[in-house]
C-alpha cells in the first residue's frame, strides 16, 4: 500500500514542516530492522566464526558427551579385546573399561571422561569414538545430518604371550620392554613398569579424580611410558650401532682381524683415558669381535672417532635416532645422537654415553635392523582398523624405514652379537635350540655417575638352523634397580630371554 | 478524524477492489501449523526413535486454535494484514515444540502443556480483542486509566518474594504471572494517546538550547513523570530488561510523534547515565555487565562456565545447520533454559539457518506492524501500531542480544516462543490489536464510513 502513494517529500506534513509520521515511522522501523540485522550478524559470528573455539573450550562438555554417547570401539590384542565400555547412567552415557589395564597401559593409554585420551586411545580417538569419516559410506551426508557411526576397532600388533612375558619379567622393577618383529616392524610387546590401571580414572566421579591425583602424585611415575616416552643413555648397547658404522664405512673389514685401536686410548684433545670394565679389554689392537664380546669401551670409542661424526650420525639416524616424528602411530620421544661434537665427545657418544639417549623402542629397532639383514622396518603398533561390523578401514602394510647397511655387514654384526651371547656378557640370554644375538649395556648416569646405572639388553632370536629372519628383536631397560650388582647381562638379559622364548614358543 | 484522507484515497481508484487476502492467510496458517507438527514429530523421532503418539492431538489442538483465530479474522477483520496471524501461530508453535523438547531433558516436565494452555488463553484473548475492539480509537479514552492500572500492576510484585533476583512476579498459589508484560501494552496505548494530542506542542514550543528545541515542562511533564514512575519501579524490582524496553519504546514513540532528533540524543544520554548508575549501584546488574564483557572469564577464573558462556557454547555447537531437534545439549545452560535462554536451544538444534529464519519472522512481524502504522490515517492509531511493533522489535533485540552476548543479559522473554503465560497472552493481544488496525488501514473507504 505504501507503494501506491507518492514518495514523501523532504519537507514533511508533520508539525512545523518537519517530517510526518510516515517518514519518522519508516525511520523507526528501519532502526528496529537494523537491530534484528545486528542479531543476525552476531549469530553468524558466534555460530560460524567462533564456533570452533567455543566447541573446544575446556569448560564445554559437549565434545565429551558426544564421545561417550555410545560404546567406544575396542582395542584388540590378537583376537581378544582388552577394552570395553559400560553404561554409567550419568551425563556421559558410557565409560571406558579395561580387561587387564596395567598389562596393556603402555600401548592402549587411557580414555578418560575427565582427563582426555593418550596413546592409541588418543591417536585413534576419531575411529574409536565413531567420528572418523572413513567409518561411513556417506561422509558428506553424515556430516550434514550429524549421524554418529558406531566406534571402530583397533587391532594391535601385540603378541599376548610376549607382552605377558615382558610385564612378568619386569615385575616390580622400574623399567621397560619393547619387542619388534624384525621382518615387518610389528611391535610385539610394549611394557612399562610400574604401570597403572587406566580404568581407575576413566569416569568423571570423585573416585576417578582421587585415583588420578594419586597416580599423578606417585614419585614412581607409574603413568610415565618408559618404553616410548622416556629416553635413557643406551650405554654399551649402542656399540652395535658403532660397529655397524665402522663396518659399513670400511674402518673395519674383518671382525676377527686385529684393529689399530691403541691401549690405553686417551680421548682426543684430553689427557683422560677411556677406561674399560673388563681387564680383557686392556690391550692394544683387539679385534672387533673380542671388543664386542668383552664390551671394550676403548676399542669402540676409538672406532667411533675413526669412523667420524658424520658417518656415526648417519648410522644412528638409520635406526631412528634424531627422528622426532617416529609415529607408530603413537609418537615416541625423540632419541638423541648429537650432530655437533668434538672428537672426545664422539668417542663417548660411540659407547652410548655423553648426550646419547634412546627410547627402548629405538634400541629394539637397532636389534631388529641387524636381524633383518640391515633393513630397518618402520615400527607399527596397529595391525588394522575396522568398522564395528568387522570390515577393514585400514590395513597396515610393512614399510621400510631405512636400509641401514648391506646384508653382508648385517651378517658380520649378527656374528658379533651371537658371540656376545655365546661367549661374552650376554650369556643369560641363551635359549636352547635357538640362535640368539645380543648386546648388554650398563649406562652410568647422574652427577659423577652417582645414580644407579641403567641396565640394558638388546637382542634378537630365531630357531637354530633356519635361514629366515629371526622372528623377534627386543630391547629391555631396567632403571633404578635395587639390585646390588646392576649389569645389563644380569638384570635385563633374562627378561629379554623370556620375551624371545614367548615369541619362539620355547 | 482520520476518515477524510481515506476517502480521498479510495476515490482516486474507485474501480479497483481491495483484495482481502484471507485465502493467503489460511494457507500460511496451515503451513505454520504443519511446520510446528513436523518439529514435534522430529523431537519424538530423535529422542525415542518413533513418532510421538500424541502428535495428531497436538497438531489438532494447535490447528483448532489457529483456525478459530483465522475464522474470527475472516469474519470481523477481513482486510487485515494476512501475515500477522500466521507468523504468530508459527512462532507460538516453534515455542511449544522447543519447550516440549526441553521438558524431555529436564525434571520440570509439563511446561509444554502449561504453555499450550496459556497459548489457548492467548488465542481466546486475541479473538476477544478482534471482536470487541471494533475501532482502536476508542482505546484513546482509557489512556490515563490504563496508565494507572499499569502502574498498579507494576508496583504489586514488590510485595511478593523475588524470583532469580527480580521482583517481577505475582505468585498466587500455583499461578504466577509477570504484570510487567501486560503493562507494556497499556503504556504503549497511553504514550500513543498522549503524543497524538500533544505532538504539535511538543514539537513546536519550548526553548531552544544550541541546536535542539526543548519542549516546555508543562507539556512534557506528565509523560516524563509517568515514564519515570515506571522505570523507577522497575529499577526497584531489578527488572532491567523491561525498563530498557520501556525506555526504548518511549524514545522511539517520542521521535516518531515529533520528528525531533534531539529526543534521541537526550534519550541516549539519559539511558547512558541510567545504565552507568544502575550498573554501579546494583551488584546484580554489575555481574551481568562483567559477564557480558568477558563471557568466558569465569572459566579462566576457575569457576566454570557461567550461563552466558553455556549459551554461547550451545549456539556454537549448532553451527550452520544445527544438531536437529532433540540432539543438542542446551540443558547445560541450567535454569531459565525454557524462558530467557530458549533461543540458545533454537540456535543449537536448528543452527544458524533456523535462528536466522526465526529472526526473519520477527523482522516480518515488526515491519508489518510499522507498515500498518504508516498506512493508518489517525495519529493515535499510527503511533499505537508503531509502538506495538517497536515493543516486539526491541524485546527481541534485548533478549536475543543478551543470550548471544551482543549486549548485557537482562531477563526477558522471547515473544511467543519463551515459556511464560503472561508473555504469550500479551503478545497475542499485541497481534490482535495490529490485526484490528491493519484491517482498518486496508479497508476500502465505503466500509470505513459505515463503520464510523
Amino acid at each position: 500500500m505504501a507503494r501506491n502513494r507518492p514518495r514523501p517529500r523532504p519537507r514533511g506534513n508533520g508539525p512545523q514542516g518537519l517530517p510526518g509520521i510516515s517518514v519518522t515511522g519508516r525511520r523507526a522501523g528501519t532502526f528496529c530492522l537494523l537491530l534484528i540485522a545486528a542479531l543476525c550478524v552476531q549469530a553468524t559470528r558466534v555460530q560460524v566464526f567462533q564456533s570452533d573455539d567455543l566447541d573446544h573450550n575446556a569448560a564445554n562438555q559437549r565434545l565429551t558427551i558426544e564421545r561417550y554417547s555410545q560404546p567406544r570401539g575396542n582395542i584388540l590384542v590378537g583376537a581378544d579385546t582388552v577394552t570395553g565400555s559400560e553404561p554409567t547412567g550419568g551425563r556421559y552415557d558410557y565409560k571406558r573399561t579395561y580387561t587387564d589395564g596395567p598389562m596393556y597401559a603402555a600401548a592402549t593409554g587411557f580414555a578418560s571422561q575427565a582427563y582426555g585420551n593418550t596413546q592409541l586411545e588418543g591417536v585413534e580417538d576419531d575411529l574409536l569414538s565413531g567420528t572418523d569419516s572413513r567409518l561411513s559410506g556417506w561422509a558428506v551426508w553424515d556430516a550434514v545430518a550429524r549421524r554418529q557411526n558406531p566406534g571402530g576397532d583397533v587391532y594391535t600388533t601385540l603378541n599376548r604371550a610376549a607382552q605377558e612375558a615382558a610385564v612378568r619379567g619386569l615385575g616390580s622393577q622400574k623399567g621397560a620392554v619393547a619387542a619388534i618383529e624384525p621382518a615387518t616392524g610389528r611391535i610385539l610387546a610394549l611394557a612399562s613398569t610400574p604401570s597403572y590401571d587406566p580404568g581407575s580414572f576413566a569416569g568423571s566421579s570423585s573416585a576417578d579424580q582421587a585415583a588420578w591425583n594419586r597416580l599423578q602424585a606417585d614419585t614412581d611415575q607409574p603413568m610415565l611410558n618408559r618404553a616410548l616416552r622416556q629416553t635413557y643413555p643406551p650405554g654399551s648397547t649402542f656399540k652395535v650401532v658403532t660397529a655397524a658404522a665402522a663396518l659399513a664405512d670400511g674402518v673395519v673389514t674383518d671382525i676377527d682381524a686385529p684393529t689399530s685401536a691403541p691401549y690405553p686410548y686417551v680421548l682426543p684433545g684430553t689427557t683422560t683415558p677411556l677406561v674399560n670394565d673388563s681387564s680383557a679389554c686392556d690391550e692394544p689392537e683387539l679385534s672387533l669381535d673380542t671388543a664386542m664380546v668383552y664390551s671394550c669401551n676403548s676399542v669402540l670409542g676409538y672406532l667411533g672417532v675413526q669412523t667420524g661424526l658424520d658417518r656415526m650420525v648417519a648410522m644412528a639416524e638409520n635406526f631412528g635416532f634424531n627422528d622426532a616424528r617416529l609415529d607408530m602411530p603413537v609418537r615416541p620421544a625423540r632419541s638423541n645422537f648429537d650432530t655437533k661434537m668434538n672428537q672426545s665427545q664422539v668417542a663417548l657418544s660411540s659407547i652410548g654415553q655423553f648426550d646419547t639417549a634412546a627410547t627402548p623402542l629405538v634400541m629394539a629397532m637397532v636389534a631388529a635392523g641387524v636381524a633383518n639383514n640391515g633393513t630397518v622396518m618402520r615400527p607399527q603398533l596397529v595391525d588394522k582398523l575396522t568398522r564395528s561390523d568387522g570390515t577393514t578401514v585400514q590395513l597396515t602394510k610393512p614399510a621400510v624405514y631405512r636400509q641401514a647397511m648391506t646384508p653382508a655387514v648385517a651378517g658380520q654384526i649378527q656374528q658379533l652379537m651371537t658371540d656376545v651371547v655365546e661367549n661374552g656378557t650376554g650369556g643369560n640370554a641363551r635359549i636352547g635350540g635357538a640362535v640368539v644375538g645380543g648386546k648388554t649395556g650398563t649406562a652410568q648416569h647422574g652427577v659423577g655417575n652417582s645414580g644407579t646405572p641403567y641396565a640394558w639388553f638388546i637382542s634378537w632370536a630365531g630357531p637354530a638352523g633356519s635361514d629366515a629372519v629371526p622372528p623377534v628383536a627386543v630391547a629391555v631397560v631396567i632403571a633404578d634397580s635395587d639390585a646390588t650388582d646392576v649389569t645389563g647381562g644380569g638384570l635385563a638379559a633374562p627378561i629379554a630371554r623370556s620375551v624371545m622364548r614367548a615369541v619362539l614358543g620355547r | 478524524m482520520a476518515t477524510p484522507p481515506a476517502v480521498t484515497r479510495a476515490a482516486a481508484r474507485p474501480s479497483r477492489p481491495v483484495p482481502t487476502r484471507r485465502g493467503t492467510e489460511l494457507a500460511l496458517v496451515l503451513a505454520a501449523v504443519l511446520t510446528a507438527v513436523f518439529g514435534y514429530v522430529e523431537v519424538g523421532v530423535n529422542l525415542d526413535g518413533k513418532v510421538p503418539a500424541d502428535a495428531a492431538q497436538y497438531g489438532a489442538a494447535l490447528g483448532v486454535l489457529a483456525l478459530l483465530a483465522h475464522a474470527v479474522v475472516r469474519w470481523r477483520a477481513r482486510y487485515a494484514d494476512p501475515l500477522l496471524l500466521p507468523i504468530a501461530v508459527l512462532l507460538n508453535g516453534i515455542g511449544l515444540v522447543v519447550i516440549y523438547r526441553l521438558d524431555r531433558a529436564s525434571s520440570g516436565a509439563g511446561a509444554a502443556s502449561t504453555q499450550l494452555l496459556w497459548s489457548s488463553l492467548g488465542v481466546a484473548l486475541f479473538i476477544l480483542v478482534v471482536l470487541l475492539v471494533r475501532d482502536h480509537r476508542r482505546l484513546q479514552r482509557y489512556a490515563y486509566l490504563g496508565a494507572l492500572v499499569a502502574l498498579v500492576l507494576l508496583v504489586l510484585p514488590i510485595f511478593f518474594p523475588p524470583v532469580y533476583g527480580s521482583r517481577i512476579w505475582i505468585v498466587i498459589g500455583p499461578l504466577s504471572f509477570q504484570p510487567g508484560e501486560f503493562a507494556k501494552v497499556l503504556l504503549a496505548v497511553f504514550f500513543a494517546a498522549y503524543l497524538a494530542v500533544h505532538r504539535d506542542a511538543l514539537a513546536l514550543t519550548g526553548r531552544r538550547v544550541w541546536r535542539w528545541q526543548l519542549p516546555r515542562g508543562r507539556v512534557l511533564g506528565p509523560v516524563l513523570l509517568i515514564w519515570a514512575a515506571f522505570v523507577g519501579v522497575l529499577v526497584l524490582e531489578t527488572d532491567l530488561g523491561t525498563s530498557l524496553l520501556f525506555f526504548g519504546l518511549f524514545v522511539v514513540m517520542l521521535y516518531v510523534a515529533t520528528a525531533r532528533t534531539g529526543w534521541i540524543a537526550i534519550g541516549l544520554v539519559l539511558a547512558a547515565v541510567g545504565a552507568v548508575t544502575v550498573g554501579w549501584l546494583s551488584p546484580h546488574v554489575h555481574s551481568r555487565v562483567t559477564d557480558w564483557l568477558d563471557p568466558l572469564g569465569s572459566i579462566a577464573a576457575g569457576k566454570g562456565a557461567n550461563q552466558i558462556a553455556q549459551s554461547l557454547f550451545a549456539f556454537a555447537w549448532g553451527g550452520e545447520l544445527g544438531t536437529g531437534l532433540g540432539n543438542g545439549h542446551s540443558v547445560l545452560i541450567g535454569f531459565a533454559a525454557k524462558s530467557d535462554f530458549i533461543l540458545a536451544t533454537i540456535g543449537e538444534e536448528l543452527g544458524l539457518t533456523g535462528l536466522i529464519a526465526v529472526f526473519l519472522l520477527y523482522a516480518l512481524l515488526v515491519s508489518r506492524g510499522f507498515r500498518t502504522g504508516i498506512a493508518l490515517r489517525d495519529p493515535f492509531g499510527r503511533l499505537l501500531a508503531i509502538g506495538l511493533a517497536a515493543i516486539v522489535g526491541l524485546q527481541v533485540f534485548v533478549v536475543a542480544g543478551g543470550v548471544l552476548g551482543l549486549i548485557p543479559l537482562t531477563g526477558m522473554t522471547l515473544p511467543f516462543v519463551a515459556q511464560g503465560g503472561s508473555s504469550v497472552v500479551t503478545n497475542w493481544i499485541i497481534v490482535a490489536l495490529l490485526v484490528r488496525m491493519s484491517d482498518i488501514a486496508r479497508r476500502p473507504a465505503p466500509l470505513a464510513s459505515e463503520e464510523s
